[in-house]
């Protein structure tokens, strides 16, 4: 199966005076398994939506390989779509849901049935062909949803927070799964979730949206080590945004003149695990949380501004001991401060 | 409504008089009739004094009657068939379209069944007359179209509010045109509300008579037309044997679609 590159140049969308997408581009290589993450309203889903042909821009292109399919109809483009809610068709058992894509391409009845089996087989649901689908399970819902999009081998598929309405387990168990399943097909992945977790795990790339842009747009990693936006820096953890001059260096340098993001689980307590080129924050306890696999310690720094720290478990011997309103202070290593460009605390 | 009183005896007699007055104050009217469909009289007279089905024999024998019949069993088939497609359609826009926009195409919709039947059938009848459609079956149907759509609108509105449209959405992204996914999708889903609205347009038409009096001529003229224009010439018990049947009729139908629902 071959997938096709995905542009999308320039796509505006507005309703009314609401700015649903603000001038999005973005260009998704064949292949590449690809999240939009962002809280709900940022445009994540209407950017789908535009792909999917429900939405027609104001302006802009959307480019599937080299083929303008901005006002192409949605059954013609042959993009494969797992909703939220799965959208199975309940007046039809799971093998006819699967069969649909194939009875509309007017595939002969044994080989569609043949191609529905195998790909139930594929995701795992191999025996429940004759099911209603009303007698499923949500995960089952969900491995139906995806064996109807992948069947007729489409091009490209978009998912629409499939995992949402499932427990952590199950959520857990099927983020392992669709991404095998894509590493598999090799197909092109355009993936919607406002879960960052989710979104670190499976994605080749992760762009941010908020309010209808595109904030940024990088591997899982740099997304979360090197945020380039303030926003982006607070929603994909516990950020902290330090005020210049608010930190000092372990080696007595000059501490940077500008905003710094060091995430909670970057710190320490212990000067001797950071290095000389650490930096050193200190501040008042204000109160201390056990979370089974760390601490989490709040510190108020002496401008008033509060720092959230936290200790893994196997680490913060000294934790436990630790009383509010005693003055703390805590370090980081140098390659875990970042500075976020153009940003004011 | 009758658990509300479980212990109390004299509540739950006062109760089921209440209903059994109700269900009577509103079904002896159609009731009377049957009686009287079946007296020998030449006269509509209650309670009958001898027995008979010559009226039956009347209805069944005459060629005015049964043309009647004809044509308003076409009518009705015809005007469900058209209808309720249409309002289908319409519901699905209004369902769509969404806000002030929807609220307005449906109040323009249900107009018909709003406004008083007698200024419609005056209006229908200049409409059509200015197509030279007065008196054809054709215009009859029209008119009973207009009337039957509100109708089976009000049964597939909320039907389609309940429905999910990421279905439709699915089944687009699948490969399925408008067509398709109306017929395979939304069609399938809704079989017992379309049930209910095609029967509604059915007993719409059949029900109707302003409009056929306005616009129905002689040889297509429906049966309420004639019912009542044999109830101004000569009263005889003939129109209790056909509201008999028709009674019959409806309640037939109504039953089969009903057990259906249940099923």
């Amino acid at each position: 199966m071959k997938s096709l590159p995905i542009t999308i140049d320039s796509v505006r969308k507005a309703y009314g005076s609401y700015v649903a997408l603000d001038d999005v581009s973005l260009d998704i290589q064949a292949g590449e398994f690809l999240t939009l993450l962002g809280p709900s309203g940022s445009g994540k889903t209407t950017l789908l939506m535009a792909l999917a042909g429900f939405v027609r821009p104001d302006s802009g292109k959307l480019l599937l390989g080299d083929r303008d399919i901005t006002r192409l109809a949605p059954n013609k483009r042959d993009i494969g779509i797992v909703f939220q809610n799965y959208a199975l068709f309940p007046h039809m058992n799971v093998l006819a849901n699967v069969e649909y894509p194939l009875v509309l391409r007017k595939t002969p009845k044994a080989e569609a049935r043949q191609r529905a089996l195998d790909t139930l087989a594929r995701v795992k649901l191999d025996g429940l062909s004759e099911r209603n689908i009303a007698a499923l399970s949500g995960g089952q819902r969900q491995r139906v949803a995806l064996a109807r999009a992948i069947v007729f081998e489409p091009r490209v598929m978009l998912m629409d927070e499939p995992l949402s309405a499932l427990d952590k387990n199950l959520r857990e168990t099927m983020q392992y799964e669709i991404r095998r399943l894509h590493d598999d097909l090799g197909i092109t992945t355009i993936y919607v979730t406002h879960d960052q977790r989710e979104a670190l795990i499976m994605s080749d790339r992760v762009a941010v949206m908020n309010s209808g842009r595109i904030q940024q747009i990088d591997t899982p990693q740099q997304i979360y080590d090197r945020p380039s936006t303030r926003f982006v820096a607070e929603f994909m953890g516990e950020a902290n945004i330090v005020a210049p001059g608010s930190v000092r260096r372990i080696d007595g340098a000059d501490a940077s003149r500008e905003t710094l993001m060091i995430r909670a689980e970057s710190f320490h307590l212990d000067a001797k695990l950071v290095g000389r080129d650490g930096v050193a924050l200190e501040g008042t306890l204000r109160a201390k949380a056990f979370r089974g696999e760390n601490w989490l310690l709040t510190l108020a720094l002496d401008g008033g501004r509060e720092v959230l720290v936290c200790i893994p478990a196997a680490l913060a011997g000294g934790c436990a001991e630790l009383a509010t309103g005693q003055r703390v202070t805590a370090y980081a290593p140098a390659a875990k401060v970042h500075t976020i460009p153009g940003a004011v605390a | 409504m009758l658990e509300a009183y479980p212990d109390n005896r004299l509540a739950r007699i006062l109760l089921w008089s209440f209903c059994a007055l109700a269900m009577a104050f509103l079904m002896l009217p159609t009731l009377v009739v049957v009686p009287l469909s079946f007296s020998a009289s030449d006269l509509l007279e209650f309670p009958p004094r001898a027995y008979s089905l010559r009226w039956y024999e009347n209805f069944f024998g005459s060629a005015t009657w049964m043309a009647g019949l004809r044509t308003s069993l076409i009518l009705g088939t015809l005007t469900a068939t058209l209808a309720v497609p249409l309002a289908l359609l319409a519901c699905i826009s209004i369902n769509r379209i969404g806000g002030r926009t929807a609220l307005a195409i449906q109040g323009a919709l249900l107009t018909p069944s709003i406004v008083p039947g007698i200024l419609l059938a005056i209006g229908l009848f200049f409409v059509l007359a200015a197509q030279r459609l007065v008196g054809t079956l054709f215009g009859v149907l029209v008119g009973h179209v207009v009337l039957a759509i509100p109708v089976a609108c009000i049964v597939l509105l909320p039907a389609l509010a309940r429905f999910d449209w990421n279905q439709v959405q699915a089944a687009r992204s699948l490969g399925a045109n408008w067509a398709r996914a109306i017929g395979g999708i939304i069609v399938p889903q809704l079989q017992i509300s379309l049930l209910s609205a095609t029967l509604m347009a059915f007993l719409t038409s059949l029900d109707e008579s302003v409009i056929s009096i306005f616009v129905a001529s002689g040889q297509n003229s429906t049966l309420p037309k004639l019912m009542f224009l044999s109830l101004r010439d000569q009263i005889d018990p003939t129109i209790a044997a056909i509201s008999t049947l028709w009674t019959v009729i409806v309640l037939v139908a109504v039953l089969i679609v009903t057990l259906r629902k249940k099923s």
